[in-house]
């Protein structure tokens, strides 16, 4: 389970994150929206450490994160699987290095990772792309490589930060059903970061807006459908205020 | 007014905390051998392919240069062997790691800041940390040691160069012998005139490596901040050099 208790992020003088309260329960997928520049990246990257609160905290079943160093926090990262919103794959490898990177930090032996990686990019529809480099491919299949890249850990929590966006209707979709699939393959937890509806409704067990540096409303998506409030209802149905 | 330099000093202060927070964490990663050890050999076949042909370039003129400018300055009152002199001891003191330790900011500096940089701001950095890698021993410390441990061999290289294209100036267009260029040479040549300029090298080596790694992993703001940071990481790199020359002949030389 991962838990953020109240927390606090500001860069500068501008408060980000100002009181996060919000549970994501063992096998679901929750969906957290919010406005561009609302903190939902900031967030996500709390979770594993990445940034630091300057109070609260994200508590990953029991643990504390912020107070975790060096093996501690190897040993969570281990078990988060952390797909980044512009794919984030090292230009200097190859597919196939960029998915196995990982595995090789565990120590597997290379006809296991080798095995693991052709595994992981069948499942994101990349097979056959090893030897290819980041800079080769458009910018969905990066995406795909980046879900590969984090699911060949078989982690426990898979966080996706906006998997959509950017991308054609068509292929977002082939996201949203890559997003499914990998939740039944390895049975993880995952948080999808997104502003796009479409997908949240697809992919959400529960549904939670950010705004203002707080959960505005979480429900599940039939809630979130329902919601009276007029800030949800804005976002949901993309109305210019 | 005191406010100003009140906050420069703060500022200050904060930066060379950082640094020395950054230089901990770099030393704190140094069991880590089996992630840095086959990156660095990388790294060293970079350093050398990048910085030994401009190196080799410049002390060639430099060597070619420093003989007839020995020649002019003596006009005939001091013996032409000292040309020699002249030649062997300021490429091994001074001229062969400094061109060198210059050529070397320019070029592997800024690339090694562009290129954590470009990194850094694609969060390419992050993933790696979210992969349960270190950056420091993962990026830094390959990049560190490899330029630590080639610089002095290539500021050898370097004033081997100079020392041949200045001996070929000198029979060229200065008709002095052979055995005189090498009577000259080995006049005042004490052995501490190979070692500091290597051991000098080293440091050069070290503070630009480091100084590139420092600017590039804390670049902000796209491709923007890259440039900035390739700049910085030179201007930086060349200053703290310049600095560290000086104090190295202040304690060593004295
Ligand atoms: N490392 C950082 N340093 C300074 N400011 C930052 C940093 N990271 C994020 N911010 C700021 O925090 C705010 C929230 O950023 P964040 O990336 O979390 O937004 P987001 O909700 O993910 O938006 P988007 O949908 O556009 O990705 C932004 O105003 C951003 O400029
Ligand atoms: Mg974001």
């Amino acid at each position: 389970m991962i838990e953020f208790q109240d927390l606090h992020k500001a860069f500068g003088a501008k408060p980000v994150l100002a009181g996060l309260t919000l549970e994501v329960r063992d096998r679901e997928t929750l969906v957290i929206i919010g406005y561009s520049g609302s903190g939902k990246s900031v967030a996500l990257k709390h979770i594993v450490g990445l940034l630091h609160p300057d109070a609260g905290d994200v508590i990953v079943d029991g643990r504390a994160v912020s107070t975790l160093d060096g093996p501690a926090l190897t040993a969570l990262r281990r078990e988060i699987g952390f797909v980044f919103q512009f794919a984030a794959l090292f230009d200097s490898m190859t597919v196939a290095d960029n998915v196995a990177l990982g595995l090789r930090r565990r120590g597997l032996a290379e006809a296991e990772i080798a095995e693991r990686v052709r595994e992981a990019l069948a499942l994101v529809d990349l097979t056959g792309t090893d030897e290819r480099y980041p800079a080769e491919l458009s910018g969905g299949m990066r995406k795909r490589v980046g879900i590969a890249r984090a699911i060949a850990l078989r982690p426990r929590y898979v966080l996706y930060d906006e998997p959509t966006t950017g991308l054609d209707p068509v292929t977002s979709a082939v996201m949203d059903r890559l997003m499914v699939r990998t939740r039944e393959h390895l049975g993880a937890t995952g948080v999808v970061v997104t502003h796009d509806m479409r997908s949240a409704y697809t992919v959400g067990d529960r549904i939670a807006m950010l705004y203002e540096g707080r959960i505005r409303q979480v429900g599940t998506v039939a809630e979130i459908q329902a919601s009276e409030d007029p800030v949800v209802r804005q976002f949901i149905e993309g109305r210019p205020a | 007014m005191i406010e100003r330099v009140g906050r420069g000093t703060v500022r200050a202060i904060n930066a060379v905390g950082r640094f020395g927070h950054f230089v901990g964490d770099m030393v704190r990663a140094v069991p880590d051998v089996a992630t840095w050890g086959r990156l660095t050999i990388v790294q060293m076949r970079r350093v050398g392919v990048d910085s030994l042909p401009v190196a080799l370039f410049i002390a060639a003129f430099t060597g070619v240069v420093l003989a007839l400018q020995a020649s002019y300055t003596f006009t005939g009152t001091v013996p032409l062997y000292f040309v020699g002199t002249l030649v062997g001891k300021t490429m091994m003191l001074e001229l062969g790691p400094v061109l060198a330790g210059l050529a070397l900011a320019g070029r592997v500096g800024a690339s090694m800041a562009a290129e954590l940089g470009t990194m850094k701001v694609t969060e390419q950095v992050d993933a790696l940390e979210t992969l349960a890698y270190d950056p420091q021993s993962f990026l830094v410390l390959p990049r560190v040691i490899a330029g630590t441990a080639m610089f002095p061999v290539i500021v050898a290289l370097a004033i081997l160069t100079g020392i041949v294209t200045g001996w070929v100036a000198s029979l060229v267009l200065l008709d002095l012998s052979t055995q005189e260029f090498i009577k000259g040479l080995k006049l005042f040549y004490r052995f501490k005139d190979t070692w500091f300029g290597l051991f000098k090298s080293a440091t050069f080596g070290f503070t630009i490596t480091l100084v590139g790694c420092v600017v590039g992993l804390r670049t902000r703001g796209g491709a923007e901040g890259v440039g900035r940071s390739t700049t910085q990481a030179v201007v930086y790199s060349a200053i703290l050099l310049l600095v560290l020359d000086a104090f190295w002949a202040l304690v060593l030389l004295r």
